[in-house]
């Protein structure tokens, strides 16, 4: 005898079931570490992540996710789990930045990725610069405490963990032209015409 | 030491605990069962220290809860008349009566065949998932289709 044991699938989609209920239990238990989500916007895919202390990773997304999620298991905790509820309040405000609605993001922010010291004093005082206005490398610099590191600064830019948030893109070279931008120039360009800070069609 | 996001984990592996679970403890219980799963897996996945076999590990917990969850049903008094019936999946394209036969193997037994049968996976496997060695994981499947082959001449 040969056992046949098999029958035809159901299980694919009822599998599917019982894994998101089990998340939104591991939710409400605090098992979630990190809960991200992929959305849409004018400047492609973004995916978004969050700890409890508040959104702390956002990547523009050209190709698939899996680098990311396994750059946050590695540097965060392996609980990466896709929990777009979580991420539903910095999904509207980024919504409605792209929308110009809104200005300013209120979203609580965890800055476990970004380095200790002068890098995090240059993302926290470039998180400051208003909407609309644009600053220099330089100027960066100073204000986080080292005027002559202007190509630090920029390279703290470049690893900025939250940009559009963050608005890295709010900062230009002295010498004209928008500059460099981690999540490519055109975004760069893009975020900024969307504020106004870019003359021209 | 590197482990993937759990969600990979969880994406890969579903599909088939589900099947292993529905399976072995019915598709009433095994909605129960995966979530218990994969929240015990969850838990300590953290402090994981191999991360070499995470589906064997996975298929270790997933038995577990299995086991537990046969275990209380034996315990939990019933009335004669509501005796429960042998666990088998509610709409399986095999033969019913097999079902019921594999339901009625010993726990093991029933654990082996159903990993070797239905998940189709190598001794070696079968003894990650069941904390058993390769020997006896070969023994209790053998064991576990003799008394399905003794079963269904019985029946036949």
């Amino acid at each position: 005898m040969k056992p046949r044991i098999g029958w035809d699938d159901g299980f694919e989609e009822a599998s599917r079931r019982a894994a998101a209920s089990t998340l939104a239990v591991a939710r409400r238990r605090g098992l979630v570490d990190v809960g991200y989500t992929i959305v849409d916007s004018p400047v492609g895919r973004l995916l978004l992540a969050s700890t409890p202390a508040g959104l702390v990773r956002l990547e523009f997304l050209d190709g698939d996710p899996d680098d990311v999620l396994e750059e946050l298991a590695e540097t965060l905790s392996p609980r990466v789990l896709e929990d777009p509820k979580r991420l539903d309040p910095a999904r509207r405000q980024l919504e409605a930045y792209f929308e110009g609605r809104v200005h300013r993001f209120r979203t609580a922010l965890d800055w476990s990725l970004a380095r200790e010291g002068f890098s995090r004093r240059v993302l926290e005082t470039t998180a400051a610069i208003p909407f609309g206005s644009v600053s220099t490398y330089g100027e960066i610099a100073k204000r986080a405490g080292s005027p002559r590191a202007a190509r630090a600064a920029g390279n703290a830019l470049h690893d900025n963990p939250i940009p559009i948030v963050v608005p890295c893109h709010r900062v230009v070279p002295s010498g004209g032209g928008v500059g460099k931008y981690g999540g490519q120039e055109w975004r760069k360009e893009y975020l900024l015409r969307l504020e106004g800070a870019l003359a021209g069609p | 030491m590197k482990l993937p996001p759990f969600q990979r984990l969880l994406e890969e592996h579903r599909t088939d605990v589900y099947r292993f679970l529905v399976a072995s403890v019915g598709r009433q219980a095994a909605d129960d069962c995966f979530q218990e799963t994969f929240l015990s897996a969850l838990r300590v996945y953290p402090r994981l220290r191999d991360a070499s076999n995470l589906r064997g590990w996975l298929f270790t917990i997933a038995t577990r809860k299995a086991l537990d969850h046969w275990r209380g049903e034996r315990r939990r008094p019933l009335p004669v008349e509501q005796l429960p019936e042998p666990v088998a999946p509610e709409h399986p394209d095999g033969d019913p009566e097999l079902w019921k036969a594999v339901g009625s193997l010993p726990p093991m037994q029933r654990a082996a065949v159903i990993h070797r049968y239905v998940l189709d996976l190598p001794y070696a496997e079968i003894a990650d998932a069941l904390g058993i060695s390769e020997e006896a994981a070969r023994a209790n499947t053998y064991e576990g289709r003799r008394k399905l082959r003794s079963m269904q001449e019985v029946t036949a």
